[in-house]
This record gives C-alpha cells, structure tokens and sequence, in this order.
C-alpha cells in the first residue's frame, strides 16, 4: 500500500472564506464551469461570548491510504502514485463515473469539457517540479499549506 | 480586474495565460478569487469586442460594428460640434479614479474643459474631505500599519470581504500576533466572525458611537496629551462640544451598553499609541457620514497614533526617497481656469476642486446652471451601477448630445451609451508609470501579457487616437508605450528595464517615518497642525462639529436598505465572469429574523423589495445577526444588459431601488447618503403553492 506523502493542512483560523483556493485551482487545470475540485464552506452563524461566529472548512480529495475509487475504475484510469496522490490518467478514463460512487465523498467529478472524470491530484505536475499545489501557493491569506507526512522520528526529505 | 489592482506576475505560453499570481515580493504569490479570474475574463465573448456605435435609441441595444478609424471619427467629429457651439466646456469626463487618471485628466484639459471627475461622491469622498478638514493630507494621506498595531477598530469596513490581498495579510498577521479587533457594523460580516468584539448598532448611529467613544476617552483621560498639545489645535472646543456625548447616552442612541463602551475605552488607554480606527473607504452612506468621518480622524489623533509603528503612517512621495518623481500627463497641459460646471471650487468652497462631485454634473445637465454640458465620456466608471436611481440619471442625461464609454466590460452606462471604444482587460494592456506612494514608495506600470484577443485597445492608445485626430499632439505626441515611459521616467534616473527585476521599481528598501518630534509643517491645514476645528471650514460659516441627529426610524413594513460587498466580485463588473458568476450568481436580501417572522418570511422564500415604482424579488436570507431596521444586499446586481446572459436580469440592485437618492448629499462632506432608503419587503406571491406535472 502506497501511503500518502503529502496532505492539505488548513489553517481556519487564518481563513477568510474567499473562495479564491476554488478559483486558482479551477484556472490551473483549465476546468469549465461545472467541478469544483476544492471547497470551502461554513456552518451558519453562532454566538460565541455573544460574538456571532464561525469557522471556515476546506475540503478536496483525502487521497485516501485505501481509496475505493481506485479499486471501482473498471479501466485502471484511477490511479495511486508512490507518493500516495491518487489522480485520473485520462488517457484511460472513459468517464463512467463509478469513482465517484465508490467514494463516500462523492470527490471525482464530470469534466463536460472533457467527458472525463477528474478529482484533486495535489497539482501532481507541480509538485514534480518542485512547486506547491495552485490552491497553496496562491491562497490570499496563506492559510493553506503543503504538508509532507513522514513516520515518527524519520527525518525530513 | 478589480479596482484595488493587487500587483500580479503572470506566466504566459504561445498567447495564453496559463498562471496568474500575486506579485512574489509584494504578495507572496497570495491572490484573491477576483485576481484568479482575470483568465476568464480575458476569454470571455460576452464584452465588447470591437467599437460599436449606438443605431437604434439610446438602451434599445441596436448597435453598429465599426473600425476603430471610424469610431474615433465618430467621437471626435461629435466632440468638435459640441465644442463649437457650446463651447469645450461642455464635455465632462469621468473615470473611475486610481493611479492612471492623470492621463485622462490631462485629455480634459487638453480639450480645454475643467470639468474632470471621478466615482468617489458614490465612495470615499466624506472620508476624503474630513481627512482634509483634519490633517490638511486627503483619503490617501496615510498608510495604515495594521500589521503592528495592537487594536485595529473597524466601522462598516468589511475589511476580510472588501479585500484587498496586502491588507487582508496584514489584518491575519496582526490577529497572529494576539492583535485585537474590534468590529462595528448594521449586520455581522466575514470580518466580524474573526472579531474580539462585535458591536451590532442600530443603522445610522455610527456618529452617535465615535461621539460616545470621544467622550469617554477624554472622561477617563485615554489620550496622548503631549501629541495632542504640540500639534493640534481646537482641543478645549471639542472638549466642550463632546460633554453632552456620554456612552451613557450614545449607548441609548445605538444599542450597545454602556459599560461596554467604557471598558473598551479602559482597553484601548492600555493599548495606544498602536491602535487605529481605520478610515474606511466608502463612506458615502448617512447625512452625517462626514462628521463620523471626522469623528474617526479625530480619535486616531487623540490615540496619537501618527507616524509610528502600528499606527497611521504618512505616505511618503518620491522626494522623500531623494527621486524626481516621475512626470505626469497634466504637466502638458494648462488646467482651463473656467469655472467647474459641478460648482466645485467656486459655488462649494469646502470640497476639493481636483475631481469635484460627479453627481453634480447631472444637475448642470438638467438645469444648464451655470451652464450647459452636451457630453460625457466615462473611462471605467459606471455611473448608472455605482450612482443611485438609474432612471433619474438617464433624465439628465438626455440633455447630452454625446456620450462615451471606454470600458472593457459591458457596464450598464455602456449599454446606454452612444459609442462604445472597448479597452483591452488587464493582460492585454499596458499602462503608463505611476507612483504608489505610502511607507515605502514604489514605480510600477503594467505591461501586456498577451495580446487582444479582441480588436480592443489600450487606454493610452485610445487618448493616443482621439488626441491625433483632435488635433492635441502637443499634449501626447506618444505613439508607442516605450516612449511614454521613457519620458516619464527620465527625470527619475531610472529605465523602464529596470521594472524588469520585480515588476515594480522600490524607491527605498526600510519604511521612511519622520521624526515624531519633528512633524511641523507635515500637516498642510491653514495652521499647519491637526485641525480639530477646521479653519477652513469655519471661515466658510460650516461648523467643525455638528450636533447630533437621530436617525428616522423606518415606517413599519418598510426596512432600511444597506449594501456591501462580497469576497468573490468586485462591485457591478464581475458580476457576469464565468468563473466568478459560478461562485456567486446572484444575490440576495438579508432580513432579521424577528422581522421576518412578522412577514411571515422563511429562509430561502421569494420576497418582493419594492421603492416607489421598482421592485426586486430575490431569495430571502433570514437572520438574527442583522439589526431589525436593515436590509442588507451585495451590491451590482440585478444587471439588466442582455448581452451578458449569465447576470442578465439576475438578482437585486440596490441603486435602482434608491429613487430620489441622486442629489441625495451630505451637505458638507459631499458624499452621497446611500444608506437613506427605506424599502418595502413582503413575501413575494410569486413563492410557488403547489406543482403541477402531467
């Protein structure tokens, strides 16, 4: 099993829910108006020592250890990386869309553009080139960051 | 793509833009949604793609597709009529204001009419002349170190929604750091969630709160004594003329308690100098907005937080860094001594003459007092969206033989217009230089990522066009954008190579302050000193405090209408963007919940917003976090041009609801009073009762 290397830390409490994490990714991948690959959203208002409040929540792909999307695709286009990014390769994809009923989050979406399924893949082809994902290297507030897992006492790189 | 213009580094492959970011010195690459969006708005059909001039009545849509040849013949044929007959005088140019209005400035002037103008009586104008009533510095006069300041106090301004990227990073560090935020507003923001206090006042009580708070402050003696005798003047008269103010009675007037005032006051006497009352931009909202504009100056200066660290910061200019700064437009061009037709300057001796009030404009159309204006040229500026009471302006604007819009989208004053010359978006164009002036002053330009998609063009290329054919090449002789650099950046001593490096040019690398003991002569009021009584003004018979007046109370059934904005558009021209309008596609009405219980409105219901002959329906958003008096709405929707399908008719406009709001003004601020509409709300009949499917 390819454990995830990398994961999306969000820091809600520098988060100010302007949606520009949505955005950036949808301009990175070129999407149309239809997926949105990364969210952003808030419970309704509530009093806090009568300060009416909330917190922002920030959801994409968990990439997940054993993700179900993966073991659905009947065409192998769903795919786990060593480093644990699961993407599509949509050379394969033929947009049946059975990822997105495997996954419990219901994460892979239909690309019309394309007629394909496509999900978060941490900007992969950044990441390869040494680069952060569109979503953290451009978050207005710099409330999202790129985080490397590693097992206890491992040290870094 | 917006008007905060967040310095951005774009990376572009064979003609498409494939990155847009932040710039990585300023911003560290941080962009806001708007920002990212520029892609979509480059790609988009729906803006104008070629001149276009107007074949059926003015609004009914029927346009001609022409050259450019022949739409600047058109104007400038159109022009040379109008100024033959009644005189160059007669032609008013607005733009939307910002660091590139010298250009078009000059290009009045060079016509030989005084009358340029700007937005900013719809904007910032009250909070631009109490800063000059106060400081003799204007709106723009100070640089604000949020990030080091130990209390930042907001009034109205939705500072994490309204956004700019610089200041939102400031605001973030500044609660990192264990900051303090205090938030005063007719509802609760994305701002107000991240508050330390949340001060829900009742609309139009913000002056009865600074009053309040001034009266406290000087009660328990939570000012800067030795700041406030050595530079300013008029302390014993604003002593006297706060006594009556006691938070006792300001918590009456605005529904906070008193003793909540009064501990805030005991917070902020341990935490100043570094506590700032931010200014706000708009401020274009009540009859008395210009007072509370002062009312805010006023309590900075009483924190004595000027020239230091987490305080407010006089901008600094190029002079200040040993640099010629770079040449204007304007230095061409003499500035026609004929009198302003908006009466700025000679009728209104309180308002500063350099953009005068826009609104006014419309009365000389209407009356031809003092005399008449037969055209109106407006570069990014959308009257008819950021103006109240659209109906009522096309009624003056009638009396205009011409009107010209330059703009890159299809504003709704577009649309009514008689031509359209289309201006390439951001990444298309370049721009010429301008200085950012603040703690540390920088040069910076725009320069063209791609090419036009569309048959637009560049704003110096159309003035470049329209001089040519006018005849005004002594005013700009430039032909390509090399040469208008190069000739503003030669007294400078620097190249326009050098922007090469950053994007901008930075004239000092530490932020300059001015001794804090050696600030005479900083101040350019008639005494040199902080003014809490304005000599100016005084000596125009306008008082420097005005007494209080309660605000009306809405009749029941109808609710005060107040509008903000949102993170993901930027006021009426994002509205049709495919990706922006995906994120947010229409607006809706906010109403406090008791309220709604009464009208027997539910979350998500239809409900009818009706003035006197405009109505809206639109989605209800029941709440108890707004005060029961509002109703609060994004502002720039409910567009109603057919060409943009995605926000055609979609949502509500606040400004076609404010009817008789145009001449709507504070008397001595010259801000217009845009919050003084009461509208009436019902559940809307159009709630569907049942369905019916064969």
């Amino acid at each position: 099993m390819n454990l995830r290397r990398y994961t999306l830390y969000h820091n809600a409490k520098r988060c100010i829910g302007c949606h520009a994490c949505e955005i950036h990714c949808k301009v990175n991948k070129s999407l149309p108006v239809g997926p949105i690959l990364c969210e952003i959203s808030c419970q309704p208002l509530k009093r806090v020592k009568n300060i009416p409040k909330t917190e922002f929540l920030f959801r994409s792909c968990y990439h997940c250890d054993d993700p179900l999307c993966v073991a659905a695709c009947p065409t192998g286009a769903m795919k786990k990386r060593e480093d644990g990014i699961v993407f599509v390769d949509e050379t394969r994809c033929v947009g049946c869309m059975l990822c997105a009923g495997a996954c419990p989050w219901h994460i892979p979406q239909y690309n019309p553009a394309t007629g394909k399924a496509i999900k978060c893949d941490l900007c992969k082809d950044r990441i390869d080139r040494g680069l952060k994902p569109a979503c953290v290297s451009k978050c207005t507030t710099k409330a999202l960051e790129l985080v490397e897992l590693r097992p206890w006492g491992e040290p870094p790189g | 793509m917006c008007t905060v213009r967040c310095p951005i580094r774009v990376e572009v492959e064979d003609n498409e833009v494939k990155w847009i970011e932040g710039n990585p010195y300023l911003l560290g690459g941080s962009l806001c949604a708007r920002g990212g969006a520029g892609v979509a708005l480059l790609n988009d059909c729906e803006r104008p793609q070629t001149p276009m001039i107007r074949s059926g009545p003015r609004g009914s849509g029927k346009w001609e597709q022409v050259s450019w040849e022949k739409a600047i013949q058109y104007v400038a044929e159109k022009l040379e009529k109008i100024i033959a007959r009644y005189g160059a005088r007669s032609v008013v140019v607005s733009t939307r204001g910002g660091p590139w209005q010298d250009l078009f400035k000059a290009f009045t002037f060079a016509l030989g009419s005084p009358n340029y103008t700007n937005h900013d009586s719809a904007c910032g104008r009250n909070v631009h002349h109490a800063s000059l009533s106060v400081y003799g510095l204007g709106r723009k006069g100070f640089d604000l170190d949020i990030r080091n300041t130990e209390h930042l106090v907001l009034f109205g301004r939705n500072i994490l929604s309204s956004l700019g990227v610089a200041e939102v990073n400031q605001v973030m560090d500044m609660l990192d750091r264990g900051g303090r935020l205090t938030y005063v507003d007719v509802r609760q923001t994305l701002t107000g969630i991240k508050a330390h206090r949340f001060w829900l006042v009742r609309p139009g009580t913000d002056y009865a709160l600074l009053l309040g708070i001034i009266n406290e402050v000087l009660r328990q003696g939570a000012y800067d004594k030795e700041f406030v005798d050595r530079y300013t003047e008029g302390f014993e008269e604003l002593a006297a003329f706060v006594e009556p103010y006691t938070a006792e009675w300001a918590a009456r007037e605005c529904g906070i308690r008193a003793g909540e005032i009064k501990k805030f006051v005991e917070e902020i006497a341990t935490q100043r100098p570094r506590v700032i009352f931010h200014r706000g931009w708009m401020l274009a909202r009540y009859r008395d907005s210009f007072y509370a504009s002062r009312a805010i100056h006023i309590l900075n200066v009483l924190m004595g937080n000027i020239e230091i660290p987490g305080g407010q910061i006089i901008a600094k200019g190029a002079a200040d860094c040993g640099v010629q700064p770079p040449r204007s437009f304007t230095s061409r061009v003499k500035k026609p001594e004929e009198k302003r037709a908006d009466g700025v300057g000679w009728k209104y001796r309180h308002f500063d003459p350099g953009v005068g009030l826009f609104h006014l404009f419309y009365e000389a159309m209407l009356t031809e007092d003092p005399y008449p204006i037969k055209a109106l040229i407006c570069y990014r500026h959308d009257p008819l969206t950021c103006f109240p009471d659209p109906e009522a302006q096309k009624e003056a604007l009638e009396r205009c033989e011409l009107l010209v819009a330059i703009d890159t989208h299809y504003s709704e004053f577009a649309w009514w217009s008689d031509v359209i010359l289309p201006e390439s978006t951001y990444l298309e164009r370049e721009t010429p230089v301008a200085l950012k002036r603040g703690a540390k002053p920088y040069l910076f330009l725009r320069q063209r990522a791609v090419e036009p998609r569309f048959n637009t063009r560049a704003n110096w290329e159309i003035v470049s066009m329209l001089a040519e054919r006018l005849g005004l090449t002594d005013f700009f002789p430039f032909r390509r954008i090399e040469e208008i650099w190069e000739w503003q950046l030669e007294p400078t001593g620097y190249r326009p190579e050098d922007f090469q490096e950053k994007g901008f040019i930075p004239l000092t690398d530490h932020p300059i302050l001015y001794p804090r003991d050696q600030l005479e002569g900083k101040f350019k009021t008639p005494s040199g000193k902080i003014e809490f009584v304005s000599r100016k003004l005084e000596s125009l018979d306008i008082p420097s405090f005005k007494a209080y007046q309660s605000p009306a109370r809405p009749p029941k059934g109808r609710y005060r209408l107040v509008f903000g904005r949102a993170p993901v558009h930027t006021h009426g021209h994002t509205i049709n963007n495919p990706l922006l309008n995906e994120l947010m596609p229409e607006n809706t009405l906010w109403i406090n919940q008791r309220e709604a219980q009464k009208l027997g409105i539910e979350e998500g219901d239809l409900v009818d917003v009706i003035a006197e002959t405009v109505k809206f329906t639109v989605k209800a958003h029941v709440t108890e976090f707004i005060h029961p008096e509002a109703v609060y709405t994004v502002h720039g929707f409910g567009r109603e041009v057919p060409y943009q399908s995605r926000s055609y008719k979609v949502g509500l406009s606040d400004q076609k609801l404010m009817e008789g709001l145009l001449q709507h003004m504070d008397p001595v601020g010259g801000g217009l009073c845009l919050c003084e509409k009461f509208v009436t709300i019902r559940r809307s009949p159009q709630n569907p009762k049942r369905r019916v499917e064969l």
